[in-house]
């Protein structure tokens, strides 16, 4: 992002860049590099703490596993299942909350509606854990039982249901009540931002409402769109206490029945779960796998920003 | 203007949440803790010396958590200047901090392995203490309606774990059990998600008693693949509560007054209900370990007894420490405090809010004895 500068006349210039100006610039600069630096620290700690775990002893990685990678990408795999079952759930919501607010609902009720979801994310995931596993999940038992029963010649919902209900089915659950604020915070700016003017000559046009929203807000609004779907995602796969909470895994395994006992585990709930265990020896296998959610997160990132920035490039 | 708004708003936060993340993992690999300074008076020959100061850090095993809350203000009591810190970090990494040198002392679950005595010897500059100080039963829970008492014995509940047996109607448990009016309820098996000594003794339970149906050997990881699981003893216990034809097994402190089914086990010809008596009476009939220093007092437990005062799904939790320590003052207070933990109030205490069981006489005026030789 290049901002253009305009020089100052020069008797203002020496006021302008006064003492005030200066320090100002170079906190903002502080700040700017605070976060790389703070990046880095972060990639540093986990290789140099997780490298010994890509090489450990063949029986640290539990009964399922053989060495690192098939460990870590276990586990990368139930982040990523229970991540996109999340954003399955939350995305539709999300849209359609941040249209309700900022096109459909009455101000009256938009304002206290749009409060409310913005609460929902100051609600802490240790909150979220508790009551998934011990309110949501029994009280979702009967509706996996009925899944399992019903649809259960679809893998996802086969197998054993659990009993207690602490399934990959409600940790999704979970996981989309907790990104929908976020997403829906970000969509609904975005939304907001669609020039006044191209809204009402649609709807001079003799657009309904729908096709306004579809020919006018929504090409306007896509990067904004991606940009708070990739920040639920992130919380998404992130998200440790909750899951850790939730969650009834052990030894990370890939499997797609969501309603059983078994389920695989993700990263983020496999540190939190083993870091502080009776066996230290796990610890920097465990860092590596925190390294390898680190690079993953970054490449699911560019990923969605590349993809973004090739459509915007094509619209135009 | 929102937007802006939510950006500037989010950048910084995020940079600040990034940083706190990577100074706190860094801290945590090096906690420094103060030492203990200025033990302006020295221990009496007994152990049992008042008005000691100073500061001493410690910390490990989870389970010792309420009980050295318990000791510590118990301490506190008749030491106000003496400033004890237990920190419930796990007790494998109570140990690598003791080993690092930054605690003083430890509590650990499991005993040290020759390797971690070495280690442990290396830092101390002289042999390392350890012995049990804390004796907690282990339950073995389960929720099946309609089922009050259950009876198990070792090569069932091993088959029960490993998938062998699947169902509540499984004419194994009906043979135990010929009164209980079983349901064909599935049974869904509920194991420890984290590294815990609660798993690792109970494996060792079905190693050693199973008759060779559990083919794995003790380990604080749980060894299989597949099963519920859950993270902590509120873990299972919360997840037994709530999942009808669950089983699991849990530190008896944190299955009291939760209302939960407790199976009777099996021992010689009769069937133990737990108890902290029993499992007091399962270290008192366990071998100690040879080939250790004189200071450390390890137990390689019975878990294969056939008497009934005996109860053999246990813990006993070790507490570390070294035998002599640079600083005086240090050394007093480690001899202070661990002569009370050991003592009959200290142990009366932890038996009376953390359902432990007493250490039996014999083996406390053991510890004592290693106790008396810190300094």
């Amino acid at each position: 992002m290049t901002t253009p500068t305009l020089d100052p006349p020069a008797e203002l210039r020496a006021k302008r860049f006064g003492l005030g100006d200066r320090v100002f610039s170079n906190l903002a600069l502080l700040a700017g590099l605070t976060i790389l630096v703070a990046l880095a620290a972060v990639f540093v700690f986990l290789a140099i703490r997780g490298i010994p775990g890509l090489s450990a002893d063949k029986s640290i990685y539990g009964p399922g596993s053989t060495n690192f990678w098939e460990y870590a990408g276990k586990a990368l795999f139930g982040t990523c299942l229970s991540a996109v079952i999340a954003m399955i759930i939350a995305v539709p919501f999300s849209l359609g909350l941040a249209l309700f607010i900022s096109h459909y609902a009455p101000r009256r009720l938009a304002v206290p509606v749009a409060y409310v979801i913005d609460l929902l994310a100051a609600v802490p995931s240790v909150v979220f854990g508790l009551w998934g596993a011990r309110t949501l999940a029994p009280a979702l038992v009967p509706t996996q039982d009925w899944l399992n029963a019903h649809l259960g010649f679809i893998p996802l919902f086969g197998g054993t249901p659990y009993s207690a209900g602490r399934t990959m089915f409600v940790a999704a659950i979970v996981l989309a009540i907790m990104i929908i604020p976020i997403t829906t915070a970000i969509c609904r700016e975005v939304f907001a931002q669609t020039p006044r003017l191209q809204e009402e000559a649609a709807l001079a046009l003799g657009a309904t409402r729908w096709e306004m929203v579809r020919y006018a807000v929504f090409p306007h609004s896509r990067s904004g769109v991606v940009a708070g779907i990739m920040l639920g995602l992130g919380r998404a796969m992130g998200e440790t206490m909750a899951v850790a909470m939730i969650l009834s895994a052990g030894d990370p395994i890939v499997t797609f029945h969501l309603v059983t006992s078994e389920n695989p585990q993700t990263i983020a709930s496999n540190i939190a779960q083993k870091f502080y265990g009776d066996n230290t020896n796990i610890q920097s296998v465990l860092l590596a796998t925190g390294l390898v959610l680190f690079l993953f997160t970054f490449l699911v990132n560019f990923t969605a920003r590349a993809l973004v920035a090739r459509s915007e490039r094509k619209l135009s | 203007m929102n937007t802006t708004f939510l950006r500037r708003a989010i950048v910084p936060g995020v940079a600040a949440i990034a940083l706190a993340a990577s100074l706190a993992a860094c801290g945590s690999s090096d906690d420094d803790t103060t030492s203990a300074s200025g033990g302006d008076s020295s221990a009496s020959a007994g152990g049992s010396a008042t008005n000691l100061s100073g500061s001493l850090a410690g910390g490990g095993s989870s389970a010792q958590e309420k009980a050295q809350d318990i000791w510590r203000a118990g301490f506190g009591a008749s030491n106000p200047d003496a400033k004890i810190t237990y920190e419930s970090v796990g007790s494998g990494t109570g140990r690598d901090n003791f080993i690092s040198g930054s605690y003083k002392f430890a509590g650990s679950d499991s005993a040290m392995e020759s390797d971690e005595l070495t280690s442990a010897k290396k830092t101390c500059g002289s042999d390392p203490v350890e012995f049990p100080v804390f004796i907690s039963p282990i339950d073995v829970i389960y929720n099946l309606k309609g089922v009050d008492s259950l009876k198990l014995d070792a090569p069932t509940i091993a088959k029960i774990f490993n998938g062998t047996i699947t169902t509540w109607d499984d004419p194994a448990i009906k043979a135990l059990n010929p009164d209980a009016s079983l349901p064909s309820t599935k049974i869904q098996p509920v194991h420890r998600s984290d590294s815990s000594g609660t798993t690792d003794n109970f494996t060792d339970y079905l190693h050693q008693a199973s008759g060779g149906a559990w083919k794995d050997d003790h380990s604080s990881d749980w060894p299989l693949q597949g099963g519920a699981a859950a993270k902590g003893t509120d873990g299972v216990v919360s997840s037994v509560k709530s999942g009808d034809g669950t089983i699991s097994y849990a530190d008896d402190s944190g299955v009291q007054g939760q209302g939960l089914g407790i199976a009777q086990i099996k021992v010689g010809s009769q069937f133990v209900t737990p108890s902290a008596d029993g499992a007091a009476a399962g270290l008192a009939a366990s071998q100690v370990a040879t080939g250790t220093p004189a200071t450390v007092l390890q137990y390689n437990i019975n878990r294969k007894t056939t008497d009934p005062k005996t109860y053999p799904i246990f813990m006993a939790s070790y507490e570390i420490a070294c035998s002599t320590y640079s600083d005086s003052g240090t050394a007093a207070l480690v001899k202070g405090f661990l002569s009370y933990m050991i003592s009959d109030q200290g142990q009366a205490a932890a038996a009376k809010n953390a359902f432990s069981a007493p250490l039996p006489a014999d083996i406390s005026a053991k510890e004592q004895a290693i106790v008396d030789k810190i300094s």
